[in-house]
């Protein structure tokens, strides 16, 4: 069963509450992993404190040109829709960092002139926090393109447990590449005006996938009236609230986890996941 | 001498276009005839990446030997440079202007990309 955590806005908690999901599940004698597919900046390592037992660099597969085959008949650079391949009178140019890896350009050439090689794009590191599995990716800097790694990171999911998917934030293609094929959807957005204009460009975002959905609201310090009749207009549970604690910023500074710094944490979770189960029980079945 | 510029429009009076990749039109000139025609940059101008590419690669295509245009990124560059067409930097004005001051020997050669190249 795999449950990814994202939200339309950066920052609202969903490192906080995925880490703190997946120590709560771990608490309770289930088999566990936490998958970090925010590649562009993982941080869910700080909170675990993992163990990383393997690391595997990551690659794509990019067109790489031999001019002495090559004909120069321009094929592969009409096919790319992404300019990662243009081809001009007297050389063939490729700008790897455009190339999703479609191998196009490679198929139709007509004289073998193109070989796909491997570009490395960034890190997969596998490992344990106790009895948590932990999976993270990590872009290279100057890697722009997430997707691929966020890939690597869900094809190393080898267990049969409960995975947690820290998903990237946005609403753009790594975001929804982390949450495309999970069994639930949890979305995490902060009670401001920012937060419900960012969760509702989520809510669209997703709104053609399958999976049910649940949002938690973070930070909550007062009435919610307009975060609440957005989750309603698109027929979203409103599943949990988090009070605003200064304990928890305080424990988070430090790179400590809410679930062990505040009282409270374990019930609130406890009460989450018993909405959360059921729905996704449900759906994976 | 064939010259492209990038401009908003469709004749010689119109505002050259200050961006390359993701300029309205290229307007091929013959500077011995006068003769001139439009190309449509649409397709790039809606581009989600490699706009400066398929503009350079497309410029290419219009056999010029230079090109008079506001700003030039990375890629954009590499290309036109690969393809031998010397890129001219023009400030604002219309076509026919630009052109002229080509002509009169006003206007510098950029030789690097003079902006930079964007995200992705």
């Amino acid at each position: 069963m795999k449950i990814a955590v994202a939200s339309g806005k950066g920052g609202t908690g969903k490192t906080t509450v995925a880490v703190n999901l997946s120590l709560f599940l771990v608490d309770a004698d289930l088999k566990v992993t936490y998958a970090d597919c925010d590649v562009e900046e993982p941080d869910g390592h700080l909170f675990l404190k993992p163990e990383i037992t393997l690391k595997h660099r990551s690659a794509v597969l990019v067109p790489q040109v031999n001019p002495e085959a090559c004909n120069l008949c321009g094929e592969c650079g009409a096919f790319c829709r992404y300019s990662a391949i243009v081809v001009l009178k007297e050389e063939v140019m490729t700008f790897p960092e455009l190339c999703h890896s479609c191998g196009g350009c490679a198929y139709v050439c007509s004289v073998q002139a193109i070989t796909e090689v491997d570009r490395y794009i960034g890190s997969v590191d596998r490992g344990s926090a106790g009895k948590l599995n932990f999976i993270s990716g990590c872009l290279d800097i100057g890697q722009a393109m997430g997707p691929p790694l966020i890939k690597a990171v869900l094809r190393n999911i080898t267990d049969d447990g409960i995975t947690i998917v820290d998903a990237p934030p946005g609403t753009s293609c790594p975001a929804m590449t982390a949450v495309g094929d999970c069994d639930y959807l949890l979305l995490v957005a902060e009670p401001t005006p920012f937060g419900r204009h960012d969760l509702e460009l989520m809510l669209q975002a997703v709104g053609s996938l399958p999976m049910p959905r649940g949002v938690v609201l973070n930070r909550v310090s007062g009435p919610d009236t307009a975060i609440e009749k957005l989750c309603s207009r698109y027929g979203v549970p409103i599943l949990s609230r988090i009070p605003e604690d200064r304990r928890v910023a305080e424990a988070y500074s430090k790179g400590l986890t809410a679930w062990k710094a505040v009282p409270g944490y374990k019930a609130l979770f406890a009460d989450l996941w018993s909405k959360i189960e059921p729905v996704a029980g449900r759906y994976t079945a | 001498m064939r010259v492209a510029i990038t401009s908003q429009g469709e004749s010689l009076e119109s505002r050259l276009d200050r961006r390359f990749g993701r300029a309205a039109f290229f307007v091929a000139v013959n500077t011995e005839t006068g003769e001139f025609a439009v190309h449509d940059n649409t397709q790039n101008l809606n581009a989600a990446q490699g706009a400066g590419i398929q503009a350079g690669s497309n410029v290419v295509g219009l056999n010029v030997e230079a090109l008079i245009t506001g700003n030039v990124g990375p890629k954009a560059y590499a290309v036109l440079k690969a393809a031998g067409i010397r890129i001219y930097l023009a400030p604002d004005g219309t076509v026919a202007e630009s052109l002229q001051r080509f002509k009169d020997g006003l206007l510098d050669e950029c030789l690097s990309a003079n902006v930079a190249g964007h995200w992705i």
